[in-house]
């Protein structure tokens, strides 16, 4: 199985800061991967560097076999990576569907001319963007609320509209930050089955960062735990529990603790 | 009909063409301009020139007009919406001003300060209002299709705009280019109504105008933007008779609607739906 996506010794620096300092790793094709660390590791900051939010200072990023390190945002979303984000950034004032539609659109153009006339292809192609934008809402359990205003929606819900949102732009790597942040246990429950079905159903590779560790452990076959901008684990979902360099991270050293 | 009150009507299609150019960009794409009066003024010389000089038909004057403007909004654009921030509207002053500075001073082509007189009345009512009713629709249906959508998105988040695909830059630009051509073809309006163009029409005052009424009507509503010139054309004009003090009357409406509905007459909302809401809370 070839890699969807490949780091070679990424590094960001901000400042004196080395927010990831020489990280590498891999992430194959169809796997659902996990990017855990303590608050401040950096684990944001590699998804700001892998959708060009941020240039590396080195290193390199190749996803589906091609090089996408220099392209500008815009351009790595439309090779096929989608995000969601940590603090939720939807268009709070815009309906839940005309949320979803404005990333859907994306896959399915037609002419300015056709746009200011609505004539031609518009009216099918109009009709094709809201039809997906409802199938993907559907998929999310948010259809009856599609013309709500997304602000008002209740948090739990809003990271499902970013999910249907991101996904909606059809990607063949989907970055999820912290979908769990700020739920209760049931949400996180009922999340954690999202993530599995769309990961089975829709035929993609998931990254995680997440800070809820069991939902981590029963979703990801494959986790990469980040300290200080340094990669410090990787490996299954044992060998991360049992490695003394997370430990450590999450439990601090011994002699501290002491 | 008297033909005062053509005047009015004509105005009022004329300010309503110039609103909803400056509205796309302001209120849709959220970027500020300072010196969308200089559009006008392009538009309003181009033709001028292109009608007297060149003695060419008044209709593709017009087009030529707003397309020039057009041109010089794609230069403009093209290296500060590349940036965010405060870059674009300070550079759409210096511009305002600079086009304002270079019609006066360039006497061979423009006749400079005194003015251009002698073009042709072409702005009849038929001709204002027909107009008017095609940038209309043409602008309605532009923010009901995807690139409204891709102008909103930019406005909200322009980073989560970015992520899901949208090149911002190019959508900016495209607002701008756009809006540049309304504002032209209503300076070009403006010349053949009042048969007299000089630069000094085409000041900061005007500009500033220009996003006072759509920050007045409510930033990201289209309509809203056609009821504040319908709104702020009918102070000015119905009062006058009062000569200067009736810039006392214009200032104070705009500061009772600061006030009392800060978001501007309809928010963000346009009409139907703002009077559905409206009716809700009601009962």
């Amino acid at each position: 199985m070839a890699a969807i996506i490949e780091l070679t010794n990424i590094t960001k620096t901000f400042g004196g800061v080395r927010a990831v300092d020489a990280i590498s790793f891999s992430v194959e094709r169809g796997e659902l991967a996990g990017l855990i660390g303590p608050n401040g590791a950096g684990k944001t900051t590699v998804f700001n560097l892998i959708t060009g939010v941020y240039d590396p200072d080195q290193g390199s990023i190749v996803f589906d076999g091609e090089d996408i390190t220099p392209l500008k945002t815009y351009q790595v979303i439309r090779k096929g990576i989608a995000r969601t984000f940590q603090n939720l950034r939807l268009f709070q004032r815009s309906t839940v569907l005309e949320n979803v539609m404005t990333a859907a659109q994306n896959g399915l153009p037609y002419s300015f001319w056709e746009g200011v006339t609505h004539l031609g292809r518009w009216r099918g192609v109009e009709r094709k963007i809201r039809d997906k934008s409802m199938d993907l809402l559907a998929r999310v359990g948010l259809a009856d609320r599609a013309l709500q205003e997304a602000g008002t929606l209740p948090y739990g819900y809003q990271r499902r509209l970013e999910i249907a949102r991101a996904l909606s732009l059809d990607p063949k790597l989907l970055l999820l930050d912290e979908p769990a942040a700020g739920m209760n246990p049931e949400e996180v429950y009922a999340l954690n089955d999202l993530i599995t079905a769309i990961h089975r159903d829709f035929g993609l590779s998931i990254i995680v960062i997440e800070h809820h560790m069991d939902l981590v452990m029963e979703i990801c076959p494959h986790i990469v735990c980040m300290n200080f901008g340094a990669k410090i684990a990787e490996g299954g979902p044992e060998a991360i529990q049992r490695h003394p360099e997370v430990l450590k991270a999450y439990l601090g050293d011994e002699e501290e603790t002491a | 009909m008297s033909g005062y009150t053509e005047g009015i009507i004509i105005l009022l299609c004329i300010n309503a063409i110039a609103g909803m150019g400056v509205s796309l960009l302001t209120g849709f794409a959220g970027v500020f301009s300072l010196g969308h009066a200089a559009y006008m003024a392009l538009g309003a010389y181009t033709t001028a020139i292109l009608t007297v000089q060149y003695s060419m038909h008044w209709l593709p004057a017009i087009v030529a007009g707003g397309i020039v403007a057009m041109i010089v909004a794609y230069f403009i654009g093209v290296p500060t919406l590349r940036l965010m921030g405060d870059y674009f509207a300070i550079a759409s002053l210096g511009l305002g001003e600079a086009i304002r500075l270079i019609l006066e001073n360039w006497q061979s082509v423009t006749r400079g300060a005194r003015g251009y007189p002698g073009i042709d009345p072409y702005t009849t009512l038929p001709v204002a209002v027909g107009a008017f009713l095609i940038l209309l629709i043409l602008m309605f249906n532009f923010i009901n299709s995807r690139y409204g959508r891709a102008c909103k998105a930019c406005r909200d988040d322009y980073i989560a705009a970015s992520l899901l695909g949208f090149n911002t830059a190019n959508i900016r630009i495209l607002a701008l280019v756009l809006s540049a051509f309304y504002c032209g073809v209503a300076g070009a309006l403006l010349g053949g109504f009042l048969s007299f163009i000089q630069p000094v029409m085409f000041d900061m005052m005007k500009s500033t105008e220009l996003t006072a009424v759509v920050v007045f009507g409510g930033l990201g509503s289209m309509s809203g933007t056609l009821l504040g010139t319908l709104v702020i054309t009918l102070v000015t004009e119905l009062f006058r008779p009062i000569s200067q003090y009736r810039m006392l009357i214009y200032g104070a409406v705009l500061v009772i609607i600061m006030v009392i509905r800060p978001e501007g007459i309809l928010g963000n909302r346009e009409l139907p739906s703002f009077f559905r809401r409206f009716l809700r809370r009601d009962s």
